[in-house]
């Protein structure tokens, strides 16, 4: 360590290493060998690019970004920015807006993301042990997967308006169900579930390759139910691979946005979080204002994150320190 | 048991719950598909199979500047980014997942940070950055948060696919007195190939998908995207409705996704478990 200090990236890595709590070589205290200097500095410059573009374009931004947010700052009168410390988090937080389109954009993630975990536990156990047409079946889950969601948004929105639609007169018989708050709402959430049960799946299917088909068999023979084998075999297996997809997908549930701007526009308060904060900043032009709700939402889901792993611990990405060969 | 699963009755159980899936799957691309093919007369009678087929609405959106140049856009910035994300993706995987040195772990955590970042933080500071630096609605503005957002994927899957790639080959190259640099380029870039080819595919689908950064980010056909294109389509004059042609122009873009998922679905599949599980 004494010697990798006096590097740029020396601080940095005692610092994370201390946080992986794992370091199992050797210390730094018997100098490195010719080869060994060779590798990391290789190993630096392999990485460099990728790390620079990456704090660049995220780091910097978001320090800018709360910045911002301490001004009132509008681009239709850039003579009045001024300094305002947090008035503009006071603005927001005190804004019925904001809360009601809080509380859509949990009421969407929290219902896609519990529907798509059962969904997507059926759908991977399907593309995982089905005996006929696998291929078929994944290359089809595939697709929602692929597709841009603009493009499906766009197949739902047209499905769901009377006229071009052959599901609008299928629920309400005279009525446009994407004119409605609840309606409408039902319609994100159902896009939002089509668009990424397969990706769940998908997640959910690599923790399923790991459950031993030996144990499978033993649990059968010792005569446990199918449900017996899923929830006391399958299930404790698969719980990294669980808690892995559904931090994915809260987080990504969390941003929901195209679905939203193509089905209804944020017409009948179905905007969410990142809506409003698109609206106030390209619409309204009020760099202050959107700066702020930016570095809410960046709050929020650092608190999401830090619950996740908090809660679960180590089955969490990110603590079982992947970097590290193992 | 084994006589139980190969069983007819076994088969035809998952024979149907593999249509429900595929129905299930495949309605709203169907569904599209079928509108871009009415005439304007048919659109609005709601069946699923055109009673009368054309082609009009492709002819109309290739017609239209504000379509072609945006299908340019699309293809001329997912390639790029593509390109770059999984040129630097590799090296940093292939640091991370061959050779020890500090700062490593802080380079994972960081990309796991990145691909948990709400999009939505960035698009504020973005936008006026770029129009600072003259970078506002140029190609180069989407390429870099693209290549941002695509890096973490690309990191993850590559090293998940590094991590199988035999060492002994790596040091019997160095035996025969190849720098590691070269049993990078002779030995490993080879076995690599299909990982890269894989992850490429992964990325570009990300790139090809983005709306948010691309509709906060452009204003003018300069470098618009299909996906904002699209939503900003009015048909060929300003009175017609542009059903027939924002489905024509939906249909086109989701060619490529297609075409993927059947040649690759095998790679795809392994792409993105073999990254979860790991991560």
């Amino acid at each position: 360590m004494s010697i990798s200090s006096t590097t740029p990236a020396g601080a940095a890595t005692t610092d994370a290493e201390k946080r992986a709590g794992t370091a199992p070589r050797r210390r730094g205290r018997t100098p490195l060998s010719e080869g060994k200097k060779q590798e990391r500095k290789l190993g630096w410059l392999l990485c460099a690019p990728a790390a620079l573009v990456m704090v660049a374009v995220t780091a910097y931004p978001i320090l800018y970004s709360f910045w911002l947010s301490l001004q009132r700052y509008d681009l239709k009168f850039p003579d009045e920015r001024q300094f305002v410390g947090l008035e503009n988090y006071a603005t927001v937080l005190t804004n019925s807006y904001w809360w009601t389109a809080f509380a859509v954009t949990v009421l969407i993630t929290v219902v896609s993301v519990v529907v798509e975990l059962v969904l997507g536990m059926g759908l991977a156990l399907i593309m995982h042990r089905t005996i006929v047409g696998r291929g078929l079946v994944r290359t089809s889950a595939l697709i929602p997967y692929g597709i841009v969601t603009v493009v499906a948004a766009f197949s739902w929105r047209y499905a769901w308006t009377p006229g071009t639609g052959y599901l609008a007169n299928l629920v309400t018989p005279d009525g446009a169900p994407l004119t409605e708050r609840a309606s409408a709402l039902a319609i994100i959430i159902l896009a939002e579930i089509w668009k990424t049960t397969p990706f769940m799946a998908l997640l959910l299917m690599a923790g399923l390759a790991l459950v031993p088909d030996d144990l499978l068999k033993a649990a059968s023979m010792d005569g446990a139910s199918w449900w017996q084998r899923f929830t006391k075999v399958m299930l404790p297996v698969m719980k990294p691979a669980i808690l892995v997809a559904l931090l994915f997908r809260t987080l990504d549930a969390f941003r929901v946005f195209d679905n939203i701007y193509v089905l209804t526009n944020g017409a009948n308060q179905t905007s969410s979080v990142s809506m409003i904060a698109y609206n106030n900043l390209i619409k309204g032009l009020n760099l202050g204002i959107g700066s702020t709700m930016s570095v809410l939402i960046f709050l929020t889901v650092a608190i999401i994150a830090f619950i996740f792993v908090k809660l679960f611990g180590t089955a969490a990405p990110g603590s079982s320190d992947d970097g590290g060969r193992r | 048991m084994a006589t139980l699963d190969t069983s007819n009755r076994a088969k035809f159980k998952w024979g149907l719950l593999d249509a429900v899936v595929v129905v299930f799957a495949l309605i709203p691309v169907l569904w599209i598909m079928s509108l871009s093919f009415k005439t304007t007369a048919t659109l609005t009678d709601g069946n699923f199979i055109p009673r009368e087929w054309t082609l009009d609405n492709y002819r109309t959106i290739f017609q239209t500047d504000q379509f072609v140049r945006a299908l340019v856009n699309s293809i001329g910035i997912a390639l790029i980014s593509t390109l770059i994300a999984v040129v630097l993706g590799t090296m940093a995987a292939y640091a991370i997942s061959r050779l020890d040195f500090p700062g490593k772990s802080l380079l994972v955590g960081v990309s796991l940070l990145i691909a948990m970042f709400p999009q939505v933080s960035l698009v504020s500071p973005l936008f006026n950055i770029e129009r600072q630096i003259g970078l506002f609605d140029t190609w180069l503005g989407l390429i870099l948060p693209y290549i941002t957002f695509a890096l973490p994927l690309a990191i993850y899957t590559l090293s998940a696919f590094f991590k199988q790639i035999p060492w002994d080959l790596e040091k019997a190259a160095k035996m025969d007195g190849a720098t590691q640099g070269e049993a990078f380029r002779k030995v490993i870039a080879p076995l690599a190939a299909p990982g890269v080819f894989t992850t490429a595919i992964l990325v570009f689908i990300f790139c090809w998908n983005d709306f948010l950064f691309a509709i906060s980010l452009t204003s003018t056909e300069r470098s618009r995207t299909v996906p904002v294109a699209l939503s900003f389509f009015t048909g060929a004059s300003q009175f017609e409705d542009p059903t027939g042609a924002i489905s024509a122009a939906a249909v086109v873009i989701t060619i490529p996704i297609i075409l993927f998922v059947l040649f690759f679905q095998k790679r795809i599949v392994a792409g993105l478990t073999s990254g979860a599980v790991k991560g």
